[in-house]
C-alpha cells in the first residue's frame, strides 16, 4: 500500500491591533459593537472619499515582517482588487499585489521531538478587511463595522508536512503576535484567520498535486482537525481510483466535517491594478530605523538564552517565555535576586503564574513586581521568614502594594529563631500532649511531624521549623 | 452691468467695503439665473420646447435656500466687523460632481439622482469658509465622462452662451455656461482629460487645470482617479488666480494632495513675462484621428483660425518681453487619447463598482432575490450609456489576459508623455520652456447633436488637453478671440509641475495687454 504525505500551505489573515482603521479615523476595533455603529464615509465607500493610509499599520507591518525574517520592502504598493460582494462597499477591496510590503522570511517551529521545522513564508501584505454578511430567514444583513480593519495576509509556501505541524504554526505565530504586541491573535474572535491549501502525494514525491482549499476554521484544534479529516479523504479518494479537484471546503467545527463550497476551476479576474488614491509606501531607512528601535528578542532566542544564561531546564524556559511579559518578569526577578535563577522560576512557574491565571492579568499588571519577588526570596534564604510565610507573602504583596519587609515588619512575620523563644512553646506542647509523648517515645518516631505542626501553630507558622524540630527531638528523647 | 457680470475680485471689495451686500450679490446671480438658464436638467425632460432651446440650464439644483442663509451670514459678520473670507458674498456653483452636505449630489446620472451627499468636498468647504456663497450644483456629463455635458441623464443639458445651438463642451459644461453668462461669478470643476479648459474655452471663459494632487480630491466623485483634477473657471486670470488661493493645498484627507505651503497667485500676478521661454510645438497645430472606414490614424491641420489665434498670441507675449521658441517636440502628443482612453476607463470601470444598489442611489424597483441579479438591473437601470460602455472597455482592457497588451502599454505611453514636457521644461536641456503655448481644443463649440453618439470622435475633442492630465503638470486655458462663427477660441499655457503661477502670470500678461481689443466686448449671445 502507497505511504503517503500531506502536503499544507497556510494562509493566514492577521488583524493588526492598531487605534483605528487603516484607512480612516474610525476605531479598528468594533468588538460586540452593534452593526454599523463603527463606521464613516470613508470605510462604507460613499461617492467621493478617499482613503488615507494609518501609518500604524504600516509599521506593525514592518515589525511582523522583520520578526519573520522576511525582507521588509523600501518601496511597496497599493493595488486595487475588483469584485462584486455586498459587504465591500467599494466594489474593490485595497490591498497588495505584486509589490508587497515584505517577501521572504521564514518561521521556525520547534517540534516536541526535538526537531525544528522551518516554514518559510511566501510574502506578507496588507489590506483591509470586508464587512460582514450574515444571512438570516432568506435576508442578506450586512454589517460595515470591519470594513477597514487593518489586516497583513502572510502566505506560507507548501511546507508543512502535517496537521501538527500546522497547529504548531498556528501556536507558535499566535505567540509571536502577542509577543510583538501588533494583533491581539485571538482566532476565536478573528484576529487570526487561517485557509489550509490541502494536498497528498506519495511519500519521497517531490510533486505538488491539486490541492483543496479549506476555509472557515476557527481555532488551532479546528485546523488541525480539519487538516486530518480532509487528509483522510484525499487519500480514499485516491485509493479508490478518484481525482482530487481543486474544491474550496467550508469546515463545520461542530460536526468535524467539510463540505463543498464551490468549486475552483477557474481562477477569477481580479483586475488588479495600482490604487490611484494612494502614494506608494516608502520605506527608508529612518523610518525602518525608528520602527525597530524597540525591535524585541524573539521567544525562541530568549527560549535559548534563558537555558543557556540562567541554567534553565528546557520546559522552565519554554514555559517562562511562552508570553513575553511573563519572560520579562522572570529576568527582572532572576536579575534582582541574583541567586539560582531555578528558585525564580520555580517561585514562578507554581505560584506567580496561578495568581496570573486566577486574575487573568499579564505578568507586568502585577503589582507584585520583580523586585518583590526577588525580596521574598532573599528574605527566605537568610531564613528571616520560613518558606510558608514567603508563599503567603506574595498574595499579600499583590494586594497591599506594599513591600515585603513592609509586611513582614507590620504584621511580625519574621521568622523567630531565638532558641529559647522556640524552646519555651515546644516544651509547653509537650506538657499539654502527655498521650501523644508516650507513643512517639515509645516508637513512633513519626510523630514528630505532628509536633512540629502544632509548635508552628502556636508561633502562628513564624517559627523556623528546622530549629523546632531539633528542639522536639531533643526534649522528646529525656 | 449687473453685479453679478463683476469679477470676483471687484465684487468682494465692494462687499466687504459694504458697498453692496452679500444678499443683494445673491439676488443678482439669482435674477441673471431667472432670466437666462431656463428649468434645470431633469430625469423626466419631456419635450424639449423652443424656449428650452434659447435657454441655458446650466443648473441641476439650485440651492437657493442654503445660499441666502450664507449670503445673510456673510452680511452679519461684515456688520459685526468680522473678516468672511477672502472671497466673501462672491457667488459660485459646483460641478454636481462633488458632494455638498446636505444636497443632492448626483455625478449627472440617474444612478445617484436620489443621493444626497451627507458630507462637503474639501474644495467646496474651503471656499464657503473663504466666504464664497454656493449657488447651486451645475451640469456636467454623465460621471464626467464626456466633452459636450449632453451625455447628462438630466435634461435639457447645458447650452453655450455665445450660440445656444451649440454645445458648452463638457464635461464641466455648466460650470463655463454659469461663469460666462453671468449666473455666477466662478465655479468649480473637475478635469480628466480637458473638462476644465474645453468648457472654459468653448465659453470664452478661463479655465486652469491645476497640477495633479494641488487640490484636494475629497468629495470629488471619482472619474480616472490618478487624472482627475479640480479647478477653477472664472471670467478672467486674477479670479482665477483668486480662487486656486482659496482651493489649493494639503488636506489631511487627501493622500495624493501635494503637502507644499500655500502659495499666494496673486502675488506676482502682474510682474510680465520679461525673458520667459514659451515654447510653441507643431505638434500641438495637428491633431491625429482614426480614419472612422479603416481606423488608421491619420493627421489633419488644426482650422486655420485657431492655429493663427496661437501665433498672435505668441507675437504678443513676444512684444512684451517674452522669447518664443519654436519647434519644440512633443512627438507623443498624438497618443495622448488612444492611452487615455485606456487608462481613465480602467479607473472609471473600478470607480463605478460601489454604484451597485446595496447602500445608496438607485436600485431597481423590482422585487429581487437573486444578489446578481438586483446589480444588473440596478446598474443596468441607473447608468446610461456613457457609463456602461466605459465599464465594458474599462473591464476589457484591464483583463488578466488583455491588460499586458492594453493597460500596461498605456502606462508606458503615459510616462512617454511626461517625458516629452520634462524634456521641453527642463532648465538644462534644449527648450528651457517657463510654458508651451498651444490652442485648446481643435475646433470651436461644435453643434448639439453632431458629434454626440460617436464617443471616439467626442473623445477626440480632448486631444490637445489630455496630456497635461497624463504628465499631471497644470494647463490654463485663456481666451484669445472669436472664430469667423462669433464662437470663443481658447488658448492653452502648460507648465512644469507647480507652475500655476507662472501660467496665470502669462495669461494677465496677454491679458492686460489685450483689454481694450474689440472682441473682449462682446458679450453672449443670451445677454445681447
Amino acid at each position: 500500500m502507497t505511504e503517503y504525505e500531506v502536503v499544507i500551505g497556510l494562509e493566514t489573515h492577521i488583524q493588526l491591533n492598531t487605534q483605528t482603521k487603516i484607512f480612516c479615523s474610525c476605531k479598528a476595533d468594533s468588538w460586540e459593537q452593534p452593526p454599523n455603529t463603527n463606521i464613516c464615509p470613508v470605510c462604507t465607500g460613499l461617492p467621493g472619499v478617499l482613503p488615507v493610509p494609518n501609518e500604524a499599520a504600516v509599521e506593525k507591518a514592518v515589525i511582523l515582517a522583520t520578526a519573520m525574517h522576511a525582507e521588509p520592502q523600501s518601496l511597496s504598493f497599493f493595488d486595487r482588487k475588483n469584485y462584486f460582494y455586498p459587504d465591500l462597499p467599494k466594489g474593490y477591496q485595497i490591498t497588495q499585489y505584486d509589490r508587497p510590503i515584505a517577501v521572504g522570511g521564514y518561521l521556525d517551529l520547534p517540534m516536541p521531538d526535538g526537531r525544528t521545522r522551518r516554514v518559510t513564508i511566501n510574502k506578507l501584505h496588507l489590506e483591509e478587511d470586508a464587512g460582514k454578511t450574515k444571512n438570516e430567514k432568506g435576508k442578506r444583513y450586512i454589517d460595515f463595522n470591519r470594513c477597514g480593519v487593518p489586516l497583513v495576509e502572510m502566505v506560507t509556501n507548501p511546507d508543512i508536512r502535517s496537521a501538527d505541524e500546522a497547529a504548531q504554526y498556528l501556536t507558535r505565530l499566535r505567540q509571536l503576535l502577542r509577543w510583538l504586541g501588533i494583533s491581539e491573535a485571538d482566532m476565536e474572535k478573528g484576529h487570526l484567520r487561517c485557509d489550509a491549501n490541502v494536498s497528498i502525494r506519495p511519500k519521497g514525491s517531490a510533486e505538488l498535486n491539486t490541492k483543496t482549499e479549506i476555509k472557515n476554521v476557527n481555532s488551532i484544534d479546528a485546523v488541525r482537525s480539519a487538516i486530518l479529516v480532509e487528509t483522510e479523504r484525499q487519500i480514499r479518494e485516491v485509493e479508490s481510483g478518484g481525482e482530487i479537484k481543486p474544491w474550496t471546503l467550508d469546515w463545520d467545527d461542530n460536526r468535524k466535517s467539510l463540505h463543498k463550497m464551490r468549486s475552483k476551476e477557474t481562477e477569477a479576474d481580479y483586475r488588479y491594478f495600482r490604487e490611484p488614491d494612494l502614494l506608494p509606501v516608502h520605506l527608508d531607512d529612518d523610518w525602518k530605523e525608528r520602527i525597530l528601535a524597540d525591535f524585541p528578542e524573539l521567544p525562541l532566542a530568549r527560549r535559548q538564552r534563558f537555558m543557556d544564561t540562567y541554567a534553565l531546564p528546557e520546559y522552565d524556559a519554554e514555559v517562562l517565555t511562552s508570553e513575553r511579559s511573563l519572560s520579562e518578569y522572570f529576568e527582572a526577578a532572576a536579575q534582582a535576586y541574583g541567586g539560582d535563577a531555578k528558585q525564580v522560576s520555580n517561585w514562578l512557574m507554581n505560584d506567580v503564574m496561578r495568581m496570573l491565571n486566577d486574575a487573568n492579568i499579564p505578568a507586568s499588571q502585577l503589582r507584585l513586581r520583580p523586585e518583590h519577588l526577588a525580596e521574598i526570596l532573599k528574605l527566605v534564604d537568610a531564613k528571616a521568614i520560613n518558606n510558608a510565610i514567603g508563599k503567603k507573602l506574595l498574595k499579600k504583596v499583590e494586594k497591599s502594594g506594599k513591600s515585603p519587609a513592609e509586611i513582614v515588619e507590620a504584621e511580625g512575620l519574621a521568622q523567630v529563631s531565638d532558641d529559647s523563644a522556640i524552646r519555651e512553646i515546644c516544651q509547653k506542647i509537650i506538657d499539654s500532649n502527655p498521650a501523644e509523648v508516650e507513643s512517639c517515645r515509645s516508637g513512633k518516631e513519626s510523630l514528630i511531624g505532628w509536633f512540629v505542626g502544632q509548635v508552628m501553630r502556636e508561633m502562628r507558622g513564624k517559627a523556623d521549623p528546622q530549629m523546632a524540630r531539633q528542639i522536639l527531638s531533643e526534649l522528646l528523647k529525656q | 452691468m449687473q453685479l453679478c457680470d463683476l469679477s470676483a475680485l471687484e465684487l468682494t471689495i465692494k462687499i466687504r467695503q459694504r458697498e453692496v451686500s452679500a444678499v443683494e450679490a445673491l439676488d443678482s446671480s439669482l435674477e441673471r439665473i431667472r432670466a437666462v438658464d431656463g428649468r434645470p436638467g431633469s430625469l423626466k425632460p419631456g419635450q424639449l420646447t423652443a424656449e428650452d432651446q434659447k435657454t441655458l440650464h446650466a443648473f441641476i439644483t439650485l440651492t437657493e435656500e442654503r445660499a441666502r442663509r450664507q449670503a445673510e451670514n456673510v452680511d452679519q459678520q461684515l456688520a459685526a466687523g468680522e473678516d468672511p473670507g477672502p472671497l466673501a458674498g462672491v457667488p459660485f456653483t459646483v460641478k454636481d460632481l462633488f458632494c455638498v452636505q446636505g444636497t443632492p449630489t448626483t455625478a449627472a446620472s440617474r444612478i445617484l439622482a436620489n443621493f444626497v451627499a451627507p458630507y462637503t468636498a474639501t474644495p467646496i468647504a474651503r471656499m464657503e469658509a473663504a466666504g464664497a456663497i454656493m449657488l447651486g450644483k451645475v451640469n456636467l456629463d454623465e460621471f464626467a465622462y464626456g466633452s459636450s455635458t449632453e451625455s447628462s441623464a438630466f435634461q435639457p443639458a447645458a447650452r453655450n452662451p455665445w450660440n445656444t445651438s451649440r454645445v458648452p463642451g463638457g464635461s464641466s459644461g455648466g460650470s463655463a455656461v454659469s461663469v460666462a453668462a453671468g449666473e455666477a461669478v466662478l465655479s468649480i470643476g473637475t478635469d480628466t482629460a480637458g473638462s476644465i479648459r474645453q468648457p472654459a474655452a468653448f465659453c470664452g471663459m478661463v479655465g486652469l487645470k491645476p497640477t495633479y494632487g494641488r487640490v484636494s480630491r475629497y468629495g470629488l466623485i471619482a472619474f480616472g482617479s490618478s487624472l482627475d483634477c479640480p479647478g477653477p473657471i472664472a471670467r478672467n486670470v486674477s479670479d482665477t488666480a483668486a480662487m486656486l488661493n482659496i482651493i489649493a493645498g494639503p488636506d489631511s484627507r487627501d493622500n495624493t494632495a501635494v503637502t507644499l505651503p500655500p502659495e499666494d497667485f496673486l502675488e506676482k500676478l502682474e510682474s510680465g513675462v520679461k525673458g520667459m521661454r514659451i515654447g510653441l510645438s507643431p505638434d500641438y497645430f495637428r491633431i491625429a484621428i482614426p480614419d472612422p472606414q479603416t481606423g488608421e490614424y491619420c493627421q489633419q491641420p488644426l482650422p486655420e483660425e485657431i492655429e493663427t489665434r496661437v501665433r498672435q498670441t505668441a507675437e504678443l507675449l513676444a512684444s512684451l518681453g517674452a522669447i518664443i521658441v519654436d519647434d519644440v517636440p512633443m512627438p507623443n502628443t498624438r497618443y495622448g487619447i488612444p492611452a487615455f482612453f485606456v487608462i481613465s476607463r480602467v479607473e472609471a470601470a473600478s470607480n463605478l463598482h460601489r454604484f451597485d444598489g446595496v447602500k445608496y442611489g438607485y436600485r431597481t424597483p423590482q422585487k429581487m432575490t437573486d444578489l446578481n441579479k438586483m446589480y444588473r438591473l440596478s446598474r443596468g437601470e441607473g447608468f446610461g450609456l456613457q457609463p456602461k460602455l466605459r465599464i465594458l472597455m474599462g473591464m476589457y482592457v484591464s483583463a488578466a489576459q488583455y491588460s499586458e497588451q492594453y493597460y500596461q502599454r498605456a502606462l508606458k505611453v503615459r510616462a512617454m508623455i511626461r517625458r516629452d514636457f520634462e524634456q521641453a521644461f527642463d532648465k538644462a536641456g534644449k527648450y528651457q520652456l517657463d510654458a508651451l503655448l498651444t490652442p485648446t481644443t481643435p475646433t470651436t463649440a461644435f453643434s448639439i447633436g453632431d458629434i454626440y453618439g460617436d464617443s471616439v470622435l467626442m473623445q477626440f475633442a480632448d486631444q490637445l488637453t489630455v496630456p497635461a492630465n497624463h504628465a499631471g503638470i497644470p494647463g490654463l486655458s485663456i481666451p484669445a478671440g472669436f472664430d469667423g462663427q462669433g464662437l470663443p477660441i481658447g488658448v492653452q499655457l502648460l507648465g512644469p509641475d507647480f507652475s500655476e503661477a507662472s501660467l496665470l502670470r502669462i495669461g494677465r500678461a496677454y491679458e492686460m495687454a489685450t483689454t481694450e481689443e474689440a472682441w473682449r466686448q462682446i458679450k453672449p449671445q443670451v445677454l445681447r
